[in-house]
């Protein structure tokens, strides 16, 4: 029940955290770091929990559970509530489904009046008899196909509404095919509630049903608990758990990754947006939906050189870029030359806030308010495109490199930094993005300036790799060394940077200038 | 196929007992999923000198899915969508309250109930769901205005 804030932090960690977080987080820190493979096994954790690295603040626990996993917890708890209500285990479960899976509301209205409880649910009274059983009539008239011949096999649950046996499972085929319903499909008698069972549908439903309706049933019990959740991506058949509660997603971004590496936030089910909660998240996607002026600025993807004039497109992932006719080089965020930025002075995260004097007038504050979207929205969309730049770059350089290994003497193993390197971007490009949907609605303080100034530091760290990943294969491998250093120093920014926002989220230290709803 | 068997009962029974008010035609004689329902106004209200025709049909998956109904003379009624496709919003014919053995005649004849006494809480037509809840005497004047216009034709 309590899970807050507090209960974030006290079980051991879960190290996945997005694609293959494990991998590139491990080994750049200073803790010291135990194997936590264990996860929360008792046994292992009593003599190495004073060891184990502390936990960050981005970090949230969850458990991944497969089909079975939760197959077995719904049994599990089904046999819990069946020894206590002294009921057959499939009215148990039916009265479970009735109930959402709340345990304490079924004991307690079970308790208090049982009658009504096992009527509201469709259960009826006694159903301790006889199991259904399909049987044979004569002189009798399916209320459905108006077949009346000798010998028809039919079907009723307890209420006696009794229908051919082919009626009967043309109708729950229907149920579960076309409707997907699964845990509350009702009798087809006329006027009646009584919820088809387990055993009943086992008995009547065919088998190329079975596998769906189980499913169905599955999907219901993940559906009805606040603390369990499908993995979004298509076709992922985990699901995860987690216990941070829609109340707390002001103060915590929980990002999760299930069983086959997707990475998303269990509190809203989208790809992974550390550091910005999914309040902001939610503003921030409706504002670009909404503001129709940034579509011509999406559509464009191309820029004119500022020298000379050129129709440059971007083709790869670094902001540096050198015009192929007059060899100016430029930055492709702010335009002005790359020699100003330098390795100290780059500037380009940061928008300054222009003086006051002109705000009185407010066309012009309007047009600042958009210049200001607009220089977040720039990067945001900038660091989602170069992500997909990068990939394609590493995609390319892959194959290419497998040629050269061929042709050198340098061993798969060895070109692994490459794939390192490229995951590491990917991750902290998805994590730059959202830096800049955060920053667009902090307030202008101190921390804010530490905030941009931590993001500064991760996006120069990445431009500086992306620059290097672009190089040609045959570059690569003298290279390799130093694009290890740098995949390192990546990881460590992002690290940091996720870790105070987080830790400042937490203790709701952020001011913004917006609510989070 | 077993609908036919089914289909082809309601038609008898329906023919030998039609409900109130009702009179049934085969538009087409070899299609028995069509039907055309023509149905008096029910007494005592104001649609009580109207004729209106009612298309029903039968889905293909019929009774297992509910069959479709379609006013085709005009009627200002709270219930019933003012537009080519004269839908009736029923709770009977939502896909999970329909029970495979309910049938046309229990339709028809929730159908005559709903003209006597508007649902103006669940209409299709707010603008004439506010007035008939709020001015009882203009939504009478103007229904019986349409039974005039639209439905003595037959």
């Amino acid at each position: 029940m309590d899970s807050d804030i507090e209960d974030f932090n006290s079980v051991a960690s879960s190290d996945g955290f997005v694609e293959d977080g494990g991998s590139s987080f491990g080994g750049d820190d200073s803790d010291v770091q135990i194997d936590d493979d264990f996860g929360d096994d008792a046994a292992f954790e009593t003599q190495e929990k004073d060891l184990k690295a502390k936990k960050k603040h981005f970090e949230v626990d969850f458990s991944v559970y497969s089909p079975q996993d939760i197959q077995d917890q719904q049994d599990k708890q089904v046999d819990e509530v069946a020894g206590l209500l002294e009921q057959p285990k499939e009215s148990t479960a039916i009265l479970l489904r009735y109930f959402r899976w709340n345990k304490e509301r079924l004991i307690e209205q079970y308790m208090d009046n049982q009658e009504e409880v096992l009527s509201k649910a469709g259960l009826g009274q006694d159903m301790t008899t006889s199991p259904p059983r399909i049987e044979i009539k004569d002189d009798f008239m399916c209320d459905i196909c108006c077949e009346d011949g000798p010998g028809l096999e039919t079907f009723a649950m307890k209420c006696e509404h009794r229908f051919c046996t082919d009626c009967y499972r043309q109708y729950l085929a229907q149920k579960i095919k076309e409707e997907g319903e699964a845990a509350r499909i009702k009798c087809p008698g006329d006027g009646c509630n009584s919820i088809v069972d387990s055993k009943s549908l086992d008995l009547m439903v065919t088998p190329d049903l079975t596998d769906r309706y189980h499913e169905l049933l599955m999907r219901t019990y993940v559906d009805d608990k606040e603390s369990l959740k499908w993995c979004p991506a298509p076709n992922c058949v985990y699901a995860v758990e987690c216990g941070v509660k829609k109340r707390d997603l002001n103060r915590i971004v929980p990002t999760v990754t299930c069983d086959a590496k997707h990475g998303f936030c269990f509190g809203c089910t989208l790809a992974d947006h550390q550091p910005c909660p999914c309040s902001l998240v939610k503003k921030w996607l409706k504002k670009c939906e909404d503001d129709s002026e940034t579509a011509n600025w999406i559509s464009a993807n191309t820029k004119e050189c500022p020298k000379c004039g050129s129709t440059i497109e971007k083709n790869g992932g670094c902001n540096h870029m050198t015009c192929r006719k007059c060899r100016n080089e430029f930055c492709w965020m702010c335009m002005g030359l790359w020699s100003e930025h330098g390795t100290s002075w780059y500037n380009c995260n940061r928008y300054e806030e222009k003086s006051g004097t002109e705000a009185r007038d407010s066309q012009a504050k309007s047009r600042q308010s958009l210049e200001r979207y607009l220089h977040y929205y720039n990067r945001y969309a900038n660091h989602e495109q170069s992500a997909k730049l990068d990939k394609d770059i590493f995609h390319k350089t892959e194959k290419k490199m497998t040629l050269l290994q061929s042709s050198s003497n340098m061993s798969w193993i060895e070109v692994q930094f490459l794939e390192s390197a490229s995951k590491a971007l990917q991750q902290c490009r998805q994590t730059l993005k959202w830096t800049y949907a955060f920053a667009y609605y902090l307030a202008r303080n101190n921390q804010t300036e530490i905030f941009e100034d931590n993001q500064k530091d991760l996006e120069m760290a990445v431009e500086n790799l992306s620059e290097m990943f672009e190089k040609q294969p045959d570059q690569l491998a003298g290279l390799k060394v130093q694009m290890m250093d740098k995949t390192a120093y990546c990881n460590q920014r992002h690290i940091i940077l996720l870790d105070d926002t987080a830790k400042n989220l937490k203790e709701e230290n952020w001011q913004f200038n917006t609510t989070l709803s | 196929m077993a609908a036919n068997k089914r289909i082809m009962k309601e038609l008898g029974d329906i023919n030998s007992q039609p409900p109130a008010g009702c009179t049934i035609n085969l538009p087409n004689e070899s299609d028995i999923n069509n039907w055309e329902v023509t149905m008096q106004g029910p007494p005592e209200s104001v649609y009580a000198d109207g004729h209106f025709k009612i298309h029903v049909s039968l889905p293909k998956d019929y009774p297992f899915k509910p069959p479709g109904i379609s006013f085709k003379t005009k009627i200002y009624h709270p219930n019933v969508s003012n537009d080519d496709r004269g839908a009736m919003c029923l709770g009977m014919l939502r896909p999970d309250e329909w029970k495979p053995p309910n049938k046309i005649k229990d339709v028809l004849a929730l159908v005559r109930t709903v003209l006597a006494a508007p649902q103006p809480d669940d209409a299709v037509e707010t603008g004439i769901a506010e007035q008939f809840k709020n001015d009882k005497a203009a939504f009478e004047n103007n229904a019986r205005d349409w039974v005039e216009r639209y439905a003595k034709g037959a």
